[in-house]
This record gives structure tokens, sequence and C-alpha cells, in this order.
């Protein structure tokens, strides 16, 4: 299997602290691969060092092959990189459609143009109302995503991500504080993920991890305690230590 | 696909209203119903000008600046030097007036974009007082403190003469703000436009969708001020003259009042704000100029406390407070 | 060599009076996060006070000086609690149009009642004329506004370092929510704060009439400048508008000497060069 997204010695600090400590990490096409860990394990800045949000203080990022480190996050963006924020970051004052249009039409390579209207290309427009389709929120489609309650923007969040048909996806805790009408539909979603694309979620709900990981990953303090199965990691003394506070005989 | 399906909403939206022609309509009917105030009418059409430029950059954009009467100054002396020493064909100088301002515009917006909040807004506000210092200080050029002399217009097209009653610098003005408006409303009913809004939404969004956010902001800042340019142009044009004023604070601050007074972020709120707010000066400034601060003053805090959207907002609530029929 | 003394000397006055009056500002827009671009109406007011008392009612320099600083920190109070407060959450250019309007307002009040000229400033006599220190002859009042200058940054230095309240300040503008969380009146703690700004900035008007005039435009054209120190100093810093201040006031004064025809221009260049090169101020936290 080819790998997708791999990181080198990755490290990050502000000042005496290490939010990232030589995180050598591997993810490979179609997989699905969770990352696990306590509060404040760093698991949300190491998506943000993947994604190009933060810098790393030392390290590196190649997304299929090519070296990213330097490069900005709309860069790895256009390479196909695809991330969800834990806290929703959504355009409040737009309508759902628009939301997830803007996201379409950059994807599009639509972005920049001036003199198009946004009527010339009513595909991407389209595009994005099938989407809302799919995670059933194309009822609300016209609705401002203030007025909508928190399960829904949630989906709206993941529409936008899905809607740059990325093929590296990172989702930061999807379905977390969702009720669970929605959170079954998110999970249902992830689950329907085209096989090619390679998806890293971090999640907190150990049944999702389980029945969604084919591979998981423990961040303990910013450095990776253990890879491996989810067999693996159930059987591990360590994981069950930093999880349970049990010892090991 | 059903006509009220939400694509076809979305795509109605961006689409010419009979309305939005009101504006022109009331510009023609002023050219032959008001025709003792056409340099006033030529003034206010400056100003909507100016507001619709600020409006891309600040109602669109978001970008915070009180710096914009810099772009309007550049033009407008460029235009005037450029009639004083080279020709003083209008149209040229109006093109003139515009690259000006949008090289200041692209070489100021590289260098302080970067920064946001304070330090973005005293950074407008330093290169604004930056010019007007060296526009007081290089009197051989620009005429320092007693303005620009010797400006003097050749017809427009060769064929328009500058009258006294204002008829023509009128018609050009309209003109001039007609391809401007045209302009402007391409470009905001683009996807373009659409990205500018998302980044004044949610500027982290617009990185993590592959958005060059830097790079947009930039360009929508330098349309902006070569806007900005051709109203400046425009001034000097219209009055054969061109003093520091076009570079002062009170220039930045009156066009933010302005715009938002109309409502920011509409197009609409220019023409509104701008328009209210000269006829408004004319009628009461002139006795009064202390009475006129104040009220302004006031005004504007009143605006912040209860009417946030300006006028365009305020009729959006009386609006949706009336019942509609379906 | 007399010149550089010169200008030094004339330079750090100058600066005196931009410190007491920004310093204020700075803590206000590091603590609440609010941009007030009317913070020179206070200044502006302090000069009014003072001078009007002392030319109209005979007051002596003194006591116009003590009335003007608590007479303007009590109508900030009013001030704050009325109408500043409801806008804390609001977004920048709120905050921006909604400061510019009490300028306007302010202004106009203050042109009706007192005219557009600048207000007669006279020294007391005392303070007048020359003094020699030593090594050469200063003029008394620059001398004395540096005295004065840096005794008061000696105490509000040391007051907030070493009291209670200046702990409580420092640790509300380091991180509210966390100083909130443990039992400090962030809220309360800023009226305080905002009314000792504003008290220094009227000082600092008061003082400083010689050498900002006392005007209708003074709150409008100096502007600038007090946002410069803020800016370049670091927002919510106490020390860094000392130093920009001393940057400012001697860089001005300098220009004005040496390069008379291009002063002001040096002066944004630097500003902007500074700005650019530390955004978040000299002294301020990015």
């Amino acid at each position: 299997m080819s790998v997708v997204l791999e990181t080198i010695g990755l490290a990050r600090q502000f000042g005496a602290l290490r939010v990232a400590q030589d995180i050598c990490f591997r993810l490979e096409a179609g997989a699905r691969h969770a990352l696990i860990g306590p509060n404040g394990a760093g698991k949300t800045t190491f998506v943000n060092l993947l994604s190009g949000r933060l810098a790393p203080s030392a390290g590196r990022i190649l997304l299929n092959g090519a070296d990213v480190t330097g490069l900005p996050q709309a860069e790895r963006v256009k390479r196909g990189l695809g991330r969800t924020f834990q806290i929703n970051a959504l355009f409040k004052g737009l309508s759902v459609l628009e939301n997830v249009s803007l996201a379409t039409a950059e994807h599009a390579g639509l972005g920049g143009k001036m003199f198009r209207r946004i009527g010339g290309r009513r595909d991407t427009i389209d595009q994005a109302f099938g989407l809302l389709e799919r995670l059933g929120i194309a009822d609300v489609a016209m609705r401002r995503v203030k007025e909508l309650p928190y399960g829904q923007q949630r989906l709206v969040e993941i529409a936008i991500a899905l809607a740059l048909q990325p093929s590296v996806l990172l989702l930061d805790e999807p379905a977390a504080g969702v009720p669970s009408a929605e959170s079954r539909l998110i999970l249902d979603v992830i689950a329907q993920l085209p096989s090619a694309v390679a998806v890293l979620i971090i999640e907190h709900d150990m049944e999702l991890v389980f029945r969604f990981a084919e591979r998981i990953t423990v961040l303990v303090q910013g450095a990776v305690l253990v890879e491996g199965t989810p067999a693996e990691i159930t059987a591990d003394a360590r994981v069950r230590e930093v999880y349970l506070g049990e010892r090991h005989a | 696909m059903a006509v009220d399906s939400p694509v076809a909403q979305l795509i109605r939206a961006h689409r010419l209203r009979p309305i939005e022609l009101l504006p022109w309509v009331v510009a023609a009917a002023a050219y032959f119903l008001a025709s003792g105030y056409l340099p006033l009418g030529s003034q206010i059409m400056i100003m909507i000008l100016f507001a619709l430029s600020l409006d891309l950059v600040l109602g669109y954009a978001g970008i915070v600046t009180l710096g914009q009467a810099a772009f309007f100054g550049v033009g407008a002396y460029a235009a005037g030097i450029y009639s004083v020493h080279v020709s003083g064909e209008p149209l040229s100088g109006l093109i003139v007036g515009a690259a000006a301002a949008a090289i200041v515009g692209v070489v100021s917006g590289a260098i302080i974009l970067r920064t946001s909040g304070l330090t973005l807004l005293m950074l407008t506000l330093a290169i604004t007082s930056l010019l007007e210092a060296a526009a007081n200080d290089a009197t051989a050029i620009t005429g320092g403190n007693d303005g620009l002399q010797g400006v003097a217009i050749n017809p427009v097209l060769g064929l328009f003469d500058f009258d006294l009653y204002g008829r023509t610098a009128y018609l050009y003005c309209l003109a001039v703000l007609f391809i401007a408006w045209l302009f402007v409303r391409r470009l905001v009913h683009s996807p373009f436009g659409q990205s500018l809004v998302g980044i004044r939404e949610n500027a982290v969004r617009m990185h993590a969708i592959g958005t060059p956010v830097r790079h947009r902001l930039l360009t929508a800042y330098t349309i902006s001020a070569a806007l900005a340019g051709v109203a400046g142009a425009l001034l000097t044009q219209t009055t054969q003259f061109v003093g520091l004023t076009v570079l002062s604070f009170e220039r930045s601050g009156e066009i933010v009042i302005m715009l938002v007074l109309g409502g920011t972020g509409r197009i609409y709120g220019a023409f509104l704000g701008a328009a209210i707010y000269m006829i408004a000066q004319d009628q009461l400034a002139e006795a009064d100029p202390v009475f006129w601060d104040f009220w302004i003053g006031l005004l504007l805090v009143l605006i912040v406390l209860f009417a946030r959207g300006g006028i365009l907002g305020l009729m959006d609530r009386l609006l949706s407070m009336v019942p509609r029929r379906r | 060599m007399e010149a550089i003394v010169s200008i030094l000397f004339l330079g750090l006055a100058y600066a005196m009076i931009l410190y007491l009056i920004s310093v204020g500002l700075s803590v206000t827009m590091g603590l609440m996060r609010f941009i007030n671009l009317a913070h020179g109406v206070f200044a502006m007011a302090g000069g009014y006070i003072t001078v009007t008392l002392m030319n109209r009612c005979g007051v002596s320099f003194g006591v116009a000086l003590l009335v003007a600083c608590v007479g303007v920190a009590l109508l900030s109070i009013v001030l704050e609690r009325c109408l500043y407060a409801r806008l804390y959450g609001a977004g920048e250019l709120e905050q921006v149009l909604f400061t510019i309007g009490l300028v306007f307002m302010a202004v106009a009040v203050v042109r009706k009642i007192w005219g557009p000229l600048p207000q007669p400033i006279t020294v007391p006599p005392v303070l007048n004329g020359q003094i020699n220190l030593g090594f050469r002859s200063f003029p008394t009042y620059r001398t004395f506004l540096i005295a004065v200058g840096l005794v008061l940054t000696l105490a509000l230095w040391l007051g907030i370092e070493r009291t209670n309240f200046g702990a409580r300040l420092r640790a509300a503008v380091d991180n509210r929510r966390m100083a909130e969380s443990l039992g400090i009146n962030t809220g309360q703690l800023f009226t305080l704060s905002f009314a000792l700004g504003s008290g220094l900035a009227a000082l600092g008007g008061g003082l400083g009439a010689d050498i900002l005039a006392i005007d209708p435009g003074y709150a409008m054209e100096y502007l600038v400048y007090f946002l410069m120190v803020v800016a370049v100093g670091g927002l919510g810093s106490i020390r860094g508008p000392f130093v920009a201040a001393l940057l400012l006031g001697i860089g001005d004064t300098a220009c004005k000497y040496l390069v008379p025809q291009l002063g002001a221009f040096f002066i944004y260049l630097a500003m902007i060069a500074l700005l650019l090169w530390r955004p978040a101020g000299l002294f301020g936290r990015s």
C-alpha cells in the first residue's frame, strides 16, 4: 500500500511547552486510521500541523511523497488535503448552500474569477446541493447557518470538507457534542466515504473508534505512545494505564 | 428543476433586479428637474464612487481601514499634475489617476495586509498621513499648502466643453459612475466577490478550503484603490483644483461615515449614504458647521448602538415586519 | 553638540507628555480589546479645564491640574458605565465608528463653548525662564515637565508592580478569562483603570498645554500620535509606550530641528517601519 501522508520527526514547541515531540506517522491510501489520546495530548495540534495552520519547529511532512512542510494551508488543500475543525468554522451569516458552494467553487478553481456570474457555473452549486442532500440537510439549504442547531451545523462543517473531494481527510472529533440523530448520520457518511480516500479521525468515543478504525495511533503529551491494530491497542498495557490508570503487573 | 429550488433561488439572488435601476432613473431625472443643482450632483456622484471603492474593501472584504483617502488623494494629485504638465485630456487623466492610486494600493497592500486589527488600522492612518506630509512638502510638484494651480481640462472626447452650469461635468461623472457601477456589481456577484465575503465571515475557513486569502485581499485592495483614484481624479477635473484636504484623515473618516450611514456590503449603501450625507451637508453645514459636526457625531453613535446596518439595514428590518403574501 | 542636548531635552519633555496621555489608552486597549479613538478627548478636556480654571477663575496651576485630573477621571467613569460598556463585544468597525462619533461631538461642543482659537496658557511665574542645571541652562518649564513626568511614571510602575490592584490588572491584561475564574472582578477593574488612564491623560493634557496646543482640533490632530505610541509600544504594556513615546518625542523634535522641510514625513515612515517589523508592538504579545 502506498503512503499518502507521512510525518518525519515532526515537533512543535511553545517556549518550554512541547506540544508535539518527534512524531513519525504514516497514513496509507484508503486508510481508516484513528488518533486517540487523553485530553491535551496534542491531537488537534497534530492536525493543525498536518493541515498547515501551525508551522512545525522541526521535522517534515510529506503529502503523496512531496514535501509540503513549507507550504501554506491553501496549497495543501489544492493537493488533496481536507479537514474539519473541532469547533465549527463556518460562515455563520451565510446560508447553508452558500457555505458549501464557496467550497465547491474554490475546488473547481473558480474562486478567483471576477467576471463570471455566480449563475454562470451552475454545476458547482448543484454539486453543493447534492452534498446537502446526501447529508440530509437539503431542507435547510436557504437558512442561515447561525439559525441552525449545533448538530446540523456540524453536518455543514463536514459537507464543506467533503466538497473539496480530498484524497486525505482529517476529521477532528466530527461527532462530538452532536445529538444522536445527527451523529448517526455523520457516522454513516464517514462509513460511506470512498475507499480511495485516506481518513484520519480524532475521536474520544471508543465505540466509534473500534467500529471504524483499521489502525489506531495513541498520542500522549505530544508523543506517539503506540500504534497498531485495534486488537493490539486494546491488549497494550501502556494504553490501559494511560486511560484507566491501571498499573501493569 | 423547480423554479423555487434552493439552487435557483441562490442564482436568482445575484441577478439584476429592476429596483437596482432606480439610482439611474433618479440621476437622469435630476439632470432635467434640478438643473440648478448639477454641481452638487456631480460631487455626490464622485462621493458615491469613492464610497463604492470603500465598500469593496470594507463592506465586502471586511478590511477596516481609515486610509482610503490615500488613494483618493493620489488619484486627485496624479490627474492634476498630469493635466498641468502633460495634457488636459480628461479620459487619459482618469486612467493616470487610477493607475497611480493602484500602484500605491498594491505596494501598501502588499506590505500592510499581513497585519490586522489595530496595527492594520494604524498603518492605514500612517500611510495617509505620510502621503499628506509628502504632498505638503513637495511644494514644487503639488503646490504644497496652497494647492495645485493651473489645472485646465480639455473638452471630453474633444466635443463637450466643461460649462459653467456643470452640465458636462454632471454627465461626465454620471457616465464614469455608471461604468464603475457595472464593474463593481459584476465583481461583487462573481465567485471572487463571494470569496471576499467568505474571507470576511471566516478567514480561517477560507484558508482551509484552499483559498489564497492574501492574494484575494490584495487584489480587492488594489481594485478598490484604483476606483478611489478615479473618484479623486474626477474631483480634480470637475473642480479644476486639488488641495491637501484630499489626503486628510477627515476625508477618510467622512467616506467611512457615508458608507456606514447607507449600509456596508450592499453596493447601494454607498449610493444612499453618500447622497443623503452630501445633500444634508449642503443644506445644514453652511449655516452652522459646528452644529453639523455634533449631529454627525451623534448620528454615528446612534447608528452603532441601534442601526448597525445603516439605512438599508433599517429598511430591511421594516420590510421584514411587513407580513408577506405568498 | 549644543543642538543635540537641546533636542534630547525638549524631546524628553515632549515624550513625557505623550506617555502620560497614552499609557491609559494602552491599558484600555490591552485589557478590554477596545479601540478607543476618543482617548484624546480626555487629554483635551484636561487641558481646557486647567486653562479655564487658571485664566477665568484665578486658580493656581497645581490646583487646576488636580481638579482637571480628578474631574475628567470621574467623568470617564460615567462615560464608561453608560456608553462604552455596551460595546465591549462589538466588532472593530463598530468601536472605531462609535468613538469617532464621540470625538466629533466633543470637538463640536468645545468649539461652541471656547471658540476655534488655541487657549492662551500662562505658566506660573516660578516655572518661567531658565534653570541652571550645572553644565548649562534649560527652560524651567520643560525641566519641570521631565521631573514630574519621571516621578509620575515611576509611581505608576511601582503601583503596577507592587500593589494588589496592579497585580490584578496585570493578570487581567494577560488572560482575562483566567483572571475572572480566579474571582477577579474584571468589570470593576476595568472601570478603575479606565478612570486612572483618563485622569493621567487629563493631567498630560493640562501639563502639556505648552507643547500640544489646546484647541478644538486637539482630539483629532494628535490622535495619530497617541495611537502610534500605543501601537508601537504594544497593547496592554506599561513600559512599551514609554519607549515608544521616547522614540516619537525625541525623533519628532529632532526632525523638526534638523530637517524642518520633511519633519513629519520621517516620523510616519519610521513608525510604519517599526510596526511592520514588530506588528504587536515593541513590548506587545502577538
